[in-house]
């Protein structure tokens, strides 16, 4: 497979890979560019570990080709600096959410998806977005928790 | 290979303060032959460490104040630096905005080391409570002397020696103070602890120090661990654990894919590893795409079809032998209760595999460098592996450190890392750091999975109704024989021995005139898969059978359920519990029994289709028992015969909490976990291997799964114990017993499907 260099933005800044255009972008950032806080769980699209912004949109990485993101805008856990991301990591450290934390960069950003879309979510709200992000430590009651504070903050 | 128990003997040692060129530096260490407590104290004094004495740094305080405490557990969510630095920090008198915490590499000096069991807090608060009242004494001594005041004038706390409205700062008693001291263990235990009311930290909220970074991306996991020059590999596991061979390997069509670099066979001395290959390549994409083509030719080993219904036949038919296993209760005469009995009540409960699915998958990055095998990844026995590991490189267990990083989630997977033995024979081979990466459904394929259990109950009663004696046979893969046998238990006749991680739970404190456990040994399931530790191990299924059992007989006497279990937790005899660990023995177990039962409400009228169900546990071990109840109320759908829990209620009693916020977060947690296991997630073997590998079919509970939830810890200043595993026992046979109470229906086989 001949290897041209696709160019993105990443956490806004432009970067280019030269991997063939089928490699997840998962890998691509991870172990290309260094950033490890998106993370490797089902590779299938169904735990959401791997969960980035692609052009704003919560998007699985792991199995995202690299030539579909080209001249597109990328945004990992390292990049998240909108207000709705902020209040999303403040909220989750007061509800200390986290346990093993693993899958904790893909809720927050599925979770910033949500609350850029929908400034004050339902619980069946959080449920249709959120289901989709496995937290093996089983969390759930403190995601819920921190996403309805991170969007009365927001309110406020 | 057999593990010495002798291993976690812990030699005499001595606790050593004193000054290193970055401050103070408290530590524990065997002193060797010709090594005086003295001249150990001078070796500290003049840099720390050397050839006669290794101390395990426990803690330090450099010039500044800063307070590092050295962690020896592993951290996988729960937040066990936070727990353990607590109880040191309290003793010592800290300002806890001083402290950090540092997770430790391998190093011998740190004594046995494992992360399980919920034993971290049991098992390491005298130690660390000694640990840092000795630490205070010397700074008192010293803060007094600067002082010029008698030490008994003097305070302790927020990291100064106070007195008479004068002051002085751990940082400066550090930097001029005398603080060279050594502890005998004898000096050491006599330590004076705080009485509970005095306590600062333990039992005060605090937010866990492991946060903050796992909510930036900074946390750093096995996974996320690199080093210059390495590859990566992806393993190419065979059909059957034990037992297959490699016919050919073919990497013809890999050959074309950029960054492919060979695949390997992996010719592993110590048998964990059997007829593997790597896929090599120089990132982990190209080491993906070529293991899809790379062609490995296999010859199964025997149990290339056994299935989960041939696991199960073999379990039966071993609980209906009453000659198989060992007995682990001899309580009574079970026989002449049974022979004397007017009528018996005969069930048989089964779990079905179960996986860990730990959502970062198993990796190990390993370098050898001078010939010392360097292992980078999150493990929770290290002293476990290490021997395996020397054995399949034939090295000296001294030349291997395993470097350790966030696990994440452990649920007793890593509690085996098997994973490190490929990467590391890899490693040595290709002369090169070699990065092992597991896809998902390998990860599956080569977890130890909870083994399937079949469990037998055969109750009597006598003329009148009573109770008079239950035998209960419990049968599974047992993960202690098949990876650490040194750590198997001797049966109580004498006759052979069992595991008792895959029977502890059975020795119940309801009190019957007769009962004697059986443990036996599933050998097909031994034979096709490595059996694994799964979160709450033995107790989590064994709970099962045993909570739902208790059910049946209330139903068969016509009694209340709570009622009928406050009745056989008298705390007679053997069941009055034992300081400190047990005190108060059953009647702790009923009392959060009772709590539990009233606020839920237990006995209002529910409408048709839904019902109450309670179960008790006393996780992990008889010695060192955390006392849950729980109530699960479901509603069963009379058409489609679907299982909605409402709500699940617990009452909890782990003795002191060290960290509260913490403590809750472990058991919304592991009360989940028992939901998932109850109704959502499982698998079966077909073929030999487990059928479901990813979460296109295997599937654990999700955020809209999640009923409401009312957990809450007793008031308790006894001894504290265990938490990250307890609060799942009950959670499943309560709703077992819930769908009785909603719908008529038994249940006896986890997960539930009706």
């Amino acid at each position: 497979m001949r290897c041209s260099v696709i160019e993105f933005r990443l956490n806004g800044e432009t970067v280019s890979s030269n991997s063939p255009p089928d490699t997840p972008l998962l890998w691509v950032i991870r172990d290309e560019l260094k950033l490890k806080g998106t993370k490797f769980g089902c590779g299938i699209a169904r735990c959401g570990a791997c969960t980035v912004h692609v052009d704003g949109a919560a998007t699985r990485s792991c199995i995202t080709p690299l030539s579909v993101i080209e001249d597109k805008s990328v945004t990992t856990i390292e990049g998240l600096d909108s207000d709705v991301g902020k209040s999303l990591q403040t909220a989750w450290v007061e509800h200390q959410v986290p346990q093993c934390g693993y899958c904790q960069s893909g809720q927050i950003m599925q979770a910033a998806d949500l609350l850029a879309n929908n400034r004050n979510p339902t619980d069946e709200d959080i449920n249709t977005a959120m289901d989709g992000n496995l937290c093996r430590c089983m969390a759930y009651v403190r995601i819920r928790k921190a996403i309805k504070s991170a969007a009365n903050n927001e309110e406020a | 290979m057999a593990m010495r128990k002798e291993n976690i003997v812990v030699t005499r040692r001595s606790f050593i303060a004193g000054t290193a060129s970055t401050g103070l530096i408290m530590g524990l260490g065997s002193l060797l032959p010709g090594c005086s407590s003295d001249d150990a104290a001078s070796d500290i004094a003049n840099g720390g460490a050397s050839k006669q004495f290794s101390p395990a740094v426990w803690f330090e305080i450099d010039g500044n104040g800063a307070i590092l405490i050295n962690i020896a557990k592993a951290e996988m969510g729960q937040h066990v630096g936070t727990s353990l630095a607590r109880i040191v920090a309290d003793e010592l008198g800290a300002d806890w905005s001083k402290v950090s915490v540092k997770y430790v590499d391998s190093d011998p000096k740190w004594g046995y080391m494992v992360t399980g069991g919920s034993w971290s807090v049991v098992t390491s608060f005298a130690m660390l409570s000694q640990a840092g009242a000795a630490g205070r004494s010397v700074l008192l001594e010293a803060g007094a002397a600067l002082l010029g005041v008698a030490v008994d004038e003097c305070g302790v706390a927020n990291s100064r020696v106070e007195a008479n409205g004068n002051h002085v700062s751990f940082a400066e008693i550090v930097s001029k103070g005398d603080v060279s001291r050594v502890f005998s263990d004898e000096e050491l235990a006599a330590m004076p602890i705080k009485p509970a009311a005095e306590r600062q930290f333990i039992g005060h909220d605090t937010r866990a120090l492991d946060i903050p970074d796992k909510t930036t991306g900074d946390a750093v996991y096995g996974l996320d661990a690199e080093l210059p020059g390495m590859v990566y590999a992806h393993p190419m596991i065979p059909p059957t654990r034990y037992g297959s061979t490699i016919n050919s390997i073919d990497d013809t069509a890999a050959r074309d894919i950029p960054g492919y670099l060979q695949t390997i066979e992996i010719n592993d001395p110590s048998d964990i590893i059997q007829s593997w290959a790597l896929v090599i390549a120089d990132s982990f994409p190209a080491a993906m795409k070529a293991a899809k083509v790379v062609n490995v030719d296999w010859t199964p080993g025997e149990t290339a079809t056994v299935s989960e219904a041939q696991l199960f036949s073999e379990g039966a038919k071993l609980a209906a032998d009453n000659n198989a296993g060992t007995l682990f209760v001899d309580h009574g005469d079970v026989a002449a209760a049974r022979a004397a009995a007017a009528t018996t009540l005969t069930a048989s409960y089964r779990t079905g595999s179960a996986l860990h699915f730990t959502l970062e998958p198993q990796n190990a990055l390993v370098e050898f460098v001078d010939g010392v095998c360097h292992v980078h990844a999150g493990n929770q026995w290290q002293s476990l592996i290490i021997p395996y590991l020397a054995a399949a490189l034939q090295i000296e267990e001294s030349d291997i450190v395993i470097h350790q990083y966030y696990l994440g989630g452990g649920f007793g997977r890593r509690l085996f890392g098997d994973q490190m033995i490929p990467a590391a024979i890899a490693a040595r081979e290709l002369d090169r750091p070699v990065k092992l990466v597991f896809e998902r459904a390998d990860d599956s394929r080569f977890d130890c999975v909870r083994s399937p259990s079949v469990v037998k109950f055969d109750a009597s009663f006598d003329d009148s109704g009573d109770l008079t004696g239950i035998e209960h046979a419990v049968v599974a893969g047992w993960p202690t024989l098949a990876m650490a046998p040194g750590f198997l238990g001797a049966g109580v006749d004498g006759n052979g021995k069992f595991d008792g991680f895959s029977v502890n739970g059975a020795d119940h404190w309801y009190t019957l005139p007769n009962h004697r456990v059986r443990a036996i040994n599933n050998d097909l399931a031994q034979r096709t898969f490595l059996p694994g530790w799964l979160r709450a191990v033995g107790p989590g299924w064994i709970g099962w059978g045993v909570e739902c059992f208790m059910d049946e007989i209330a139903a068969r006497l016509g009694q209340d359920p709570v009622e009928f279990r406050l009745s056989l937790l008298d705390g007679s005899g053997k069941n009055a519990g034992e300081a400190p660990r047990a005190v108060g023995g059953a009647a702790r177990l009923a009392a959060v029994l009772r709590d539990v039962s009233e606020r839920a409400n237990w006995g209002r009228a529910l409408p048709a289709g839904e019902g109450m169900g309670v179960a008790v546990s006393f996780g992990q071990e008889r010695d060192k028992p955390t006392w849950t109840a729980c109530i699960a109320h479901v509603a069963v759908d009379p058409e489609s015969q679907a299982v909605n829990v409402k709500k699940i209620w617990q009452s909890l009693d782990c003795g002191t909490v060290v960290h509260p916020d913490g403590a809750l977060a472990q058991a919304e947690g592991a009360t989940l976990w028992g939901l998932s296991l109850a109704l959502h997630e499982g698998t079966r073997f077909r073929d030999g291997q487990v059928a479901d590998t990813n979460l296109d079919t295997y599937q654990p509970l999700r955020i809209s799964d999640v009923p409401k939830l009312d957990i809450q810890f007793m008031d308790s200043t006894e001894f504290p114990t265990g938490l990250g595993e307890p609060p799942l026992i009950a959670v499943p046979p309560a709703i077992g017993n819930a769908v009785f109470a909603a719908s008529g229906v038994r249940v006896r086989d986890l997960p539930i499907r009706l």
